[in-house]
């Protein structure tokens, strides 16, 4: 941990943390400054040029993002000759932009809409040539709607800085400079999605969630992930009782990072497979019976082999997929309600 | 988890995930961490960026191999041999803490004596990897402050499973990488919550908090708290009941969210020792394959209807929460079990999944301090934590173990209970890949998830496969002795020679129709990980 | 009989380009047994050499005859036989195609530092630049000098960098000098990317060894053992005699292990470069050569203290590290002799365009842009002068009415351009202004690497802007519009480049806002450049009837009788002036 420093942010003395960048150290101290190719857990890119702010001493506007705070510093996040800047620089995108918000996915949880939104930016003094791609259709999970990239580079800076693979790189120069794979043909990709979760706008989505809510519709429940045993933190998106896509936020012990499974393996929950009744085994073939029946039936089964052979004659199999609470219930119910301690699970497996 | 209770008194990952990235030295055996583990390989990655070294040791060239700085490509089932020869290297060039050996161990010198035949060139002549890579290692290892071991199923999937347990132990102690940050001993869990099952005492001879049943304080004390009369033997584990079915001792088994039917080893024994119980009650959200074969099915929910917690891999208890209403008549566990055991005159009245969990905190002290209102961030609490104001535990052992000293056990190289042969050359080992999770119940019905990765297949290397004119793609019977699948060959230099790799989420072609039942001795764990097949064009 | 002949043939790529092989070769010809020369073949020894500048009047061959120095110009191979027969074999130089008094003129006001051993040594032959004093800095230097001395030598010279941005050289190996690190790099720049810009090649085709000799001792200052020169793939003749000597420096141990035996070990890759512009600029260049896409970062971290692979690195240009033994050898004394007070020593320029001595020069800093064009440059080809362009796709244009401007970091930037690498673009009434500065916008578009908003759609912007306004599409307010979003590209972009880019468009709107103004209100282009503005006419008087502008029209537009006058439909033609460039009685009007 580097030393704590004073500096002044717009006319405030705050006191930060002397490792920060100025776009960190301001964030931390409550001061909105806007960026589009920023994520406080990749390298500083300064890229979109958006969090240009003033520093006394330095006669350009500098990158908040990529500017590491000094002792002193006094920083202006905006006065007219910056907030010209941004705004040209939104206007820039925006002449190459589809600006299809209407049927876009993202409506409402875009960053370069909100911008577009503060800048007041209907007219465009720029309007020109805008990128057209034809839609590919490379992979099951992430749909790529390239007229929409903004080349913030995030996606294919954690690709390469955090998911160690660098499937994608920006490839073509100019106007024309595009993210794709080598040669936008050679795709060696895990499918972890962690370039979907740091799209800023839609260029990047799920195709299992695509079309199926917006931001607005949604309820966010936080939960763990059901697969592997890392933990991570799962945030279930809900629309009509039905979980329509998986994200993680950043503040959690897998820092918003997941796996294809846990973000794109949740179709499960809604399978059409799901078992929805107790079944017995009549005749041979197992068939639909009620609660009541069911029960009943497992708990005079088990009473008469605990009575005929004695509770060792009965084992429990309990789950790793289960909850705590659940496995806690199970293993008490075997021991003290059956008697016996012939209870495992597959922690072997 | 028995080998580190035997050792430390303790059975858990020492360390923390978020300790991973300030680790000098990683050493990864028997873990495809990037597939099976891949929130754990980023911290990895990250350590690996701010300069830490990594040893990945496998069979495979898992896809780890990448980032690592020395692969040690040992044959399957050779670990021990593979550590001891490191340690004989460490304890030679005098690269041991022998504070720490001193201060927080006994029985040394048994290891030493142990180890002192394993030279780096006996060790290459077991294992296969070259004396100066073995080496290498022991001095990148020893020869960092702090230095982490992770491995999972690869070393403990083994009939000498513990045994390769204590070994890591000893590499540990020796070199004094436990009791501190980002060092450690790190079993990473393979499922979402068997931590948490496993703590929860679903196992034989453990109450909750690994409070062992045959002794008697723990014995009244859970007598007293659940107000009941409770057995003073220790229990079968699930391979004994398998084999108790089989005799005809067993009569009933109440299988709660497990497939072992596909995830045992030689399933056709599983199936058809299932096949003679009185009653089998299988409760699952779906028909799984174990379902298939059961008197009664209890419809569950996913974990997307529930609430409650789960405790990962780095002892980290965290919130479930509840979603989405359930499909029918699907009712969520605790309400099954509570239902059953009431008709069977014992009734658990619980208010809500909090009420369960608080009483947990009553019964095993390492869970008092946790509550559900302390868990709600994305960062859990880590156990042991004994009281509200505790802020948990990010790494164990700091005080010393709970045992009070660290265990040295000699261990010596045994062959795995199955070794190749003229008939059976191949070296089968199994496992997941990174698209699919155990029995593939779950994903197998993402349809993303089973479109990148629909079928099964061997993994085979290209020149196994050319000397058995198999092309990528083709047909190939694998046979094992006790069955035979029909999958397709994936040629791949991830196999060493004679290895070949299949994916044991795939019930057309299940895995484990050929893995061997031969168990360790201590924990009772299966031999996944190696057996002998035969590889022939199908 | 002469009792030593050298013969020197101009072997840069403008030389080869202008047919130097095939005349070596018929000199070797005529020099063999069976040749007009065989009598003196003994005595004769034909080198390569360098550019020596006067590429308008490639081949150039000296012939030294007992040390008395005869260059022919515009040399062809069957020129050969009769300058051996004559001059080599009965010494009477053949005094038609000797260099006339305006190639002597072209030289007698340039002051050569780093270009005098161009065209003087054999690049591939090391013992040749030894014999100048080549490797003297080195030898003087390593084990005999501190590096900090090396430094302050350098700093007293007042070198300043060459590829553009004049910073101070000694200051940037003292940062680079000062943190403690296990490794440092030193990095040569010859990625040199600028249209019309030849310097730093010519100098590597030239005089190799002065560059490794300048990095040696650079990297002897700052205390790197590995170098690197990044070069562009297309310049291969650069980097196979730069490969050339790089092997026979190491051979005679002033590259490698234990230089000269101080302890002192440096070595140098050669790196290519794939021909991307950006990648001249420093943090690109470090990105390529890590094996990334070319593209730049912010500084600071400045590369001296977080360079190649996070080390500290000096970057210099190749012109730079050229100086380097020249100050070393003869004294930082004798360089600062030369130039302004703050823009000291010499540059090279790179002479294109209208005028007619196209070459490469070096003069000293603060010479005068008319002294430059006209008595160096021979002044204008044809037309009459209009403005310089110098400093390439990130420099500005200037006007006429400052031509006595003085040619140093501080003038030219004072008036919106800038010195840069040495590109000096003549233009004279014939060019649009407009145009000129679409050209260079053309570029950059295309260069820009894409990393930053305004770079990547900005200049885009802006040249959709130019090209609608030369296409006679302009709307009023273009102007401004080309004004404010120049300027806030500039102020906005990450690197040099995209914050130079609008140069060209800011310096000819100050210069020449009325060629823009009559292209946007009266769609018309003064210098009759810009097509689609363009209308010819065939003046009734002057055409004689000949019906060759109708054969060479491709569009039909062309019609009329044998010895009549013809005329253009106006809606047929395309305006591509073959008829123009056909009528050999001036009866084409274009306007």
């Amino acid at each position: 941990m580097a030393d704590r420093i004073n500096i002044t942010i717009d006319g405030e003395k705050v006191n930060v943390d002397g490792g920060l960048t100025v776009l960190q150290a301001a964030r931390r101290s409550g001061f909105h400054i806007p960026t589009l190719c920023d994520d406080d857990r990749l390298k500083p890119y300064g890229g979109c040029r958006l969090c240009l702010v003033s520093i006394e001493g330095i006669p350009r506007p500098v990158t908040a993002c990529t500017t590491p705070v000094t002792d002193g510093m006094v920083v202006e996040t905006s006065n007219d000759h910056i907030e010209r800047l941004r705004r040209t620089i939104v206007e820039l995108l925006l002449s190459d932009h589809p600006n299809d918000c209407m049927t876009c996915d993202r409506a409402g949880d875009c960053t370069l809409q909100e911008l577009a939104y503060f800048y007041g930016l209907r007219d465009n003094r720029f309007w020109g040539e805008r990128r057209r791609y034809e839609d590919d259709d490379l992979n099951p999970f992430i749909k790529r709607d390239m007229e929409k990239c903004v080349l913030c580079g995030k996606c294919v800076r954690v690709c390469r800085e955090v998911q160690g693979v660098g499937a994608i790189e920006i490839s073509y120069r100019g106007f024309g400079a595009k993210v794709c794979p080598p040669y936008e043909r050679d795709l060696n990709c895990e499918f972890c999605g962690q370039c979907v979760s740091l799209c800023p706008t839609g260029a990047l989505s799920g195709k299992q969630w695509s079309g199926k809510g917006r931001e607005k519709d949604v309820k966010k429940i936080k939960t763990v992930c059901p697969y592997c045993g890392c933990g991570c933190n799962l945030t279930l998106h809900v629309s009509r009782n039905e979980v329509i896509r998986v994200s993680s936020e950043p503040d959690t012990i897998n820092e918003g990072w997941l796996c294809p499974k846990g973000r794109f393996g949740y179709e499960f929950i809604k399978s059409p497979d799901l078992l929805k009744s107790p079944l017995i085994r009549k005749n041979g073939k197992l068939e639909e019976v009620t609660w009541d029946e069911a029960l009943k039936f497992v708990s005079e089964k088990l009473g008469s082999i605990k009575e005929k052979y004695g509770p060792d004659a009965i084992g429990g199999l309990s789950s790793a997929r289960c909850t705590n609470e659940e496995n806690y219930l199970f293993q008490k119910f075997i021991r003290a309600g059956i008697g016996t301690n012939n209870v495992d699970h597959c922690a072997r497996l | 988890m028995a080998g580190l209770a035997t050792v430390f008194g303790s059975g858990a990952m020492s360390n923390s995930m978020p300790e991973i990235e300030d680790n000098d030295v990683l050493f990864v055996i028997g873990s495809n961490t990037k597939e099976n583990h891949p929130i754990v390989a980023l911290r990895m990655i990250k350590a690996i960026q701010k300069g830490a070294k990594m040893i990945v040791a496998d069979p495979r060239k898992v896809p780890m191999v990448k980032f690592a700085h020395l692969w040690l490509q040992q044959r399957p089932g050779t670990d021990v041999a593979l550590l001891n020869s490191i340690m004989h290297v460490i304890v030679k060039e005098d690269l041991i803490d022998k504070e720490f050996i001193k201060e927080h161990t006994e029985d040394f010198e048994e290891v030493v004596k142990a180890i002192e035949d394993y030279t780096p060139e006996k060790g290459e002549e077991i294992t296969g990897v070259p004396a100066e890579k073995i080496v290498e290692a022991a001095r990148i290892y020893a020869g960092s402050p702090n230095a982490g071991i992770f491995y999972t199923m690869g070393i403990t999937q083994h009939s000498h499973g513990t045994e390769n347990v204590f070994s890591i132990a000893n590499l540990a102690m020796m070199t004094g990488n436990l009791g501190k940050a980002s060092a450690g001993v790190n079993p990473l869990r393979g499922q979402n919550n068997v931590q948490g099952s496993t703590d929860m005492g679903c196992i034989p001879n453990n109450y909750p908090g690994y409070q062992k049943v045959d002794i008697k304080e723990n014995h009244e004390k859970f007598e007293k708290a659940w107000e009941a009369r409770l057995s003073e033997n220790i229990g079968m584990t699930a391979t004994e009941m398998i084999d108790s079915a089989m005799k005809g001792d067993l009569k009933a088994v109440y299988i709660m969210g497990e497939n072992p039917a596909m995830s045992d080893p030689d399933i056709e024994h599983t199936k058809k020792a299932l096949g003679k119980l009185d009653l089998l009650v299988v409760q699952d959200i779906f028909l799984t394959e174990t379902a298939e074969l059961a008197d009664v099915v209890l419809p569950a929910t996913t974990f997307a209807s529930k609430d409650g917690t789960f405790t990962n891999t780095d002892r980290r208890v965290q919130r479930v929460r509840k979603a989405v209403t359930p499909a029918g008549e699907a009712r969520d566990d605790a309400w099954i079990i509570k239902q059953i055991s009431g008709l069977m005159g014992y009734e658990m009245k619980y208010d809500g999944s909090e009420d369960v969990f608080n009483e947990i905190g009553t019964v095993w002290p390492a869970f008092a301090g946790i509550s559900y209102s302390r868990v709600e961030s994305g960062m859990g609490v880590q156990w042991p934590c004994p009281s509200k104001d505790h802020p948990g535990t990010p790494f164990l052992f700091a005080g010393g173990f709970p045992r009070g000293k660290g265990r040295f056990t000699a261990v010596s190289y045994r062959e795995p209970a199955e070794i190749t042969d003229k008939e059976y050359p191949f070296a089968l080992t199994t496992g997941r890949e990174l698209f699919h999770y155990h029995t593939g119940t779950m994903t197998r019905r993402v349809k993303p998830l089973d479109e990148i990765s629909p079928e099964a297949y061997v993994e085979i290397r290209p020149e196994d496969a050319s000397e058995l004119s198999v092309e990528n793609g083709s047909l190939v019977n694998v046979s094992s002795r006790r069955g035979t699948i029909k999958l397709k060959a994936r040629i791949s230099d991830r196999p060493g020679r004679g290895v070949v790799f299949i994916p044991f989420h795939f019930k057309e072609a299940a895995a484990n129709v050929l893995t061997n039942t031969a168990t360790d001795p201590i924990c009772k764990i299966p031999e996944f990980k190696v057996c002998a097949v035969k590889v022939e064009k199908g | 009989m002469p009792k030593a002949v050298d013969i020197r043939i101009c072997m840069g790529t403008g030389g080869i380009a202008a047919g130097a092989s095939a005349v070596l070769e018929r000199f070797e010809e005529e020099l063999s047994s069976t040749g007009v020369g065989a009598s003196v073949r003994e005595n004769c020894s034909r080198h390569n050499v360098g550019c020596r500048g006067f590429c308008a009047r490639d081949v150039l061959v000296d012939v030294i005859l007992d040390g008395e120095r005869t260059t022919y110009q515009y040399i062809k191979p069957d020129m050969v036989q009769r300058i051996v027969e004559e001059h080599i074999v009965s010494g009477n130089p053949v005094e038609d195609w000797v260099v006339t008094d305006d190639y002597h003129n072209f030289h007698e006001k340039q002051v050569k530092v780093v270009l005098s051993d161009c065209g003087e040594v054999d690049p591939e032959d090391i013992n040749s630049y030894k014999s100048r004093g080549g490797y003297k800095a080195v030898e003087s230097v390593i084990g005999s000098k501190t590096p900090e001395d090396v430094i302050e030598m350098i700093k007293s010279s007042g070198l300043r960098g060459r590829g553009g941005a004049g910073f101070p050289t000694g200051l940037k190996w003292e940062f680079a000098r000062k943190p403690e690190s296990d490794q440092k790099y030193i990095i040569c720049n010859a990625d040199e990317g600028d249209p019309g810009a030849f310097m730093d090649r010519s100098i590597i085709e030239g005089n190799p060894h002065s560059v490794i000799e300048g990095m040696t001792i650079g990297a002897y200052c700052i205390g790197a053992d590995k170098g690197y020169v990044y070069i562009r793939a297309e310049y291969p003749l650069a980097v196979k005699r730069l490969r050339i000597a790089l092997e026979q420096a190491k051979e005679a141990g002033y590259l490698g292990e234990n230089i000269l035996g101080s302890g002192f070990s440096f070595n140098i890759k050669v790196k290519l470069g794939a021909g991307a512009f950006v990648c001249g600029e420093e943090t690109a260049l470090i990105a390529s050569i890590e094996g990334q896409r070319g593209m730049p970062r912010a500084k600071p971290p400045f590369p001296a203290q977080q360079g190649l692979w996070g080390k500290p690195t000096v970057i210099n240009n190749v012109e730079t590290f050229s100086n380097v033994p020249y100050i070393v050898t003869k004294g930082p004394d004798w360089f600062s002799s030369f130039g302004t007070e703050k823009s000291k020593g010499t540059k090279v320029f790179a002479l294109t365009g209208k005028i007619r001595n196209t070459g490469l020069i070096e003069v000293p800093m603060g010479m005068s842009l008319k002294e430059i064009i006209y008595d160096i440059g021979g002044g204008m080809e044809r037309g009459e002068f209009k403005a310089v362009q110098t400093g390439g796709p990130s420099g500005g244009c200037i006007p006429k009415d400052m031509i006595d401007i003085n040619v140093d970091f501080e003038s030219l930037a004072k008036v919106g351009s800038i010195v840069g690498s040495g590109g000096m673009v003549v233009l004279d009434d014939t060019d649009c202004m407009v145009n000129i500065a679409k050209f260079f916008l053309e570029f950059t578009q295309r260069e820009s690497c894409g990393k930053c908003t305004p770079c990547r759609v900005g200049t885009k912007r802006l040249l959709e802007i130019l090209d609608r306004v030369t296409e006679g599409k302009g709307k009023s307010g273009d102007i401004e519009l080309l004004l404010t979003l120049g300027q806030d590209i500039k102020d906005s972009s990450l690197c040099g480049l995209g914050q130079t880019a609008p140069n060209p468009i800011l310096s000819t709107i100050k210069y020449f806002r009325d060629e823009y103004e009559a292209h946007i209100n009266e769609k018309r282009c003064p210098a009759a450049v810009c097509k689609a503005m363009l209308t010819y006419t065939i003046l009734e008087d002057a055409c004689k009837g000949c019906t060759l502008c109708a054969k060479a029209c491709p569009s039909d537009a062309i019609s009329g009788e044998k010895k009549k006058p013809h005329v253009i439909d106006q809606g047929l033609c395309v305006k591509c002036g073959a008829c123009f460039d056909t009528c050999k009685f001036k009866a084409v009007h274009k306007e």
